[in-house]
């Protein structure tokens, strides 16, 4: 590849935002026809008409998936906005107020740390009577420890640096200094923070609905199809589950590679720590 | 040392009281009916209803239930499972130890295979087997922990025919009954799932941190002294990772636990996080709350351990020059 690093980065993250954009918009503009069961055609291998096969319906397992993968996108995208906003918001005002509002942080991180994971999504989204709405607010509430921290963490070294001192010795409020100073310089870390809990959302969205907690079964979802290849792996259907899963981690692959190159571009100094 | 141990172990019962208060809370709210899950599809009258909800003190407060609920809890009667018609305590003994052999064994080769793997790709830097060491973490940790488990499956036991679908025992054979072979050869697929995806994670911080200490000041002086690369790990290396390592090997025990729901489920294993799925799939109340606090209660015991073994480990700490 040509160029410097910087541009190459830039390129880079062009590229992962294209493609998964495409795939996002290919599957929200998809005919539902596309997926519809024919039974004329059903338990195909992977060919030319079918890519990857189709189920024991008859449904085109491509179009599936890649619908699938674009209702896994608008969740976990949904779920890393507001689960990364949480995390900023409670680690600012932990960081900037100290005292006791950290240690009621810090005990909540250890709370949500301390249940493992996938119990209490499980917990969330039977409370919410599972579906779509369950999964995400579970994930969202699940999600926002690490990047909490992170930005905890950050904010107490910000707080002792020259210019939020002297801010403050001009008789700003906290407020202001947070809103003026604090926030714009973790912004950066906020940002591929977010990127990178995609990946996480995503896998647990897809975990969770595998278990029979998430969306439901008429829904071309990743988990929902790939637990109903479950089912036909001993026939030798191996098409059902393999596709699927690939496409699965090459989003994440994307979404991943995506965040490493938005923290080169935008928070150079931790990135190369 | 004691002090702090007291300390962490005082904040875990403090943490763990929390746990309960919060599933307690969200079970209740939640729209599952204990009655309706405990009848099944037999169905019930409103005068039979009311008769169950008395019986069961249903209709007192949540709180003097949750205290009952508690009360009982820590006298080690956790209630009755509802699907499997035995004492919460009995499922989750029996189950518990089937999920542990489990866990041990992928927590032991992930642990093994990520100290392996991470040094090799420190020491070897930029090279091939860098790279490929990389690329295959970069894929596991990209992959849900089931799908791992379903490309094994297909790959060992539907392809090959090495191995069994599932289960923790051969069809028709109880567990009791088993022999050790048949039982390790039953396992070896989910602890491999869950070992293999918990990889990746412990190689990539073993090779950063190995990495940090082969550029330092005093891997110079080693080198300059005549010793090669492997000596230096092994005099030097070893102990300078080995506390960010115990930190990360025991932190991993809650994705752990979550993996094996996972893994379980895929190799309709009799596990724990078998017995979580139903549980919660058929609103069995009383099991599910079990686990949940028996889980979180694994949890913390994993941290624990690693704070204490923090303390043995860093002779700073030991020796009581820091804190």
């Amino acid at each position: 590849m040509k160029g410097n690093r910087r541009t190459r980065t830039f390129i880079i993250i062009c590229v992962t935002v294209f493609l998964i954009a495409l795939i996002t918009i290919a599957g929200s503009v998809m005919d539902p026809e596309s997926y519809a069961p024919k039974f004329a055609d059903k338990n195909l291998g992977p060919s030319v008409s079918h890519f990857f096969g189709t189920d024991w319906m008859g449904r085109d397992m491509f179009c599936r998936t890649v619908k699938g993968l674009s209702v896994s996108i608008y969740i976990g995208l949904l779920a890393s906005i507001f689960s990364s906003v949480i995390g900023l918001f409670l680690g600012t005002f932990a960081g900037m107020i100290g005292g006791k509002a950290m240690a009621l942080f810090n005990w909540m991180v250890d709370l949500f740390m301390g249940i493992p994971h996938l119990i209490l999504l499980i917990l969330i989204s039977i409370l919410l009577g599972k579906g779509a709405r369950g999964v995400a607010i579970g994930v969202i509430l699940t999600h926002w420890c690490s990047l909490g921290r992170i930005v905890q963490a950050e904010i107490l070294s910000l707080k002792e640096s020259h210019f939020v001192h002297a801010s403050y010795r001009f008789g700003h409020s906290v407020r202001w200094v947070a809103i003026h100073h604090i926030i714009p310089n973790v912004f950066p870390q906020f940002v591929v923070g977010l990127v990178l809990m995609f990946p996480h959302a995503i896998m647990h969205e897809a975990s969770i609905t595998f278990l029979g907690f998430g969306l439901p079964a008429e829904q071309p979802a990743v988990g929902i199809i790939l637990s109903e290849s479950m089912q036909y792996l001993t026939t030798g259907m191996w098409w059902l589950a393999v596709f699927p899963g690939v496409c699965l981690l090459f989003i994440v692959v994307l979404f991943e590679a995506l965040g490493k190159n938005l923290r080169l571009l935008l928070d150079p100094v931790n990135a190369q720590m | 040392m004691y002090k702090k141990i007291i300390a962490s172990i005082l904040k875990a019962i403090l943490l763990l009281i929390t746990v309960s208060i919060v599933t307690f809370a969200m079970v209740e709210v939640s729209p599952i009916d204990a009655v309706e899950s405990y009848v099944g599809e037999a169905g019930v009258t409103n005068d039979q209803r009311e008769r169950i909800e008395e019986y069961w003190g249903l209709n007192e407060p949540p709180v003097t239930r949750y205290f009952k609920w508690i009360t009982n809890f820590l006298r080690g009667d956790m209630g009755t499972s509802m699907i499997y018609r035995k004492p919460v305590t009995q499922v989750i003994g029996e189950r518990f130890r089937l999920s542990l052999a489990l866990m041990t064994a992928s927590w032991i080769i992930s642990g093994v295979m990520g100290l392996l793997l991470g040094i090799v790709m420190a020491v070897y830097r930029d090279t091939f087997a860098d790279k490929v060491i990389r690329t295959y973490c970069l894929a596991l940790e990209s992959s849900p922990a089931f799908w791992v488990g379903m490309l094994l499956l297909l790959l060992f036991s539907v392809k090959f025919r090495l191995l069994p679908m599932g289960l923790a025992s051969p069809v028709g054979v109880p567990f009791d009954e088993a022999t050790l072979a048949q039982r390790i050869h039953h396992m070896i697929l989910p602890a491999l799932t869950l070992g293999l995806t918990g990889v990746s994670k412990i190689t990539l911080q073993t090779a950063e941190k190995m990495r940090q200490a082969l550029d330092s000041d005093y891997a110079l002086f080693a080198t300059s002294r005549g010793e090669g690369k492997w000596t230096f790990v092994i005099r030097h290396g070893l102990r300078n990772i080995m506390l960010p390592f115990i930190t990360l090997q025991f932190g991993a025990i809650s994705e752990l636990f979550g993996g094996s729901v996972l893994a379980e489920t895929v190799f309709t294993y009799p596990g724990l996080g078998n017995a979580t799925v139903q549980s919660a799939l058929k609103g069995d109340i009383p099991l599910f709350l079990g686990i949940a606090l028996f889980s979180s209660l694994f949890v913390f015991g994993g941290n624990l351990i690693a704070n204490i073994l923090y303390t043995v480990a860093d002779p700073r700490i030991r020796e009581g020059a820091v804190r």
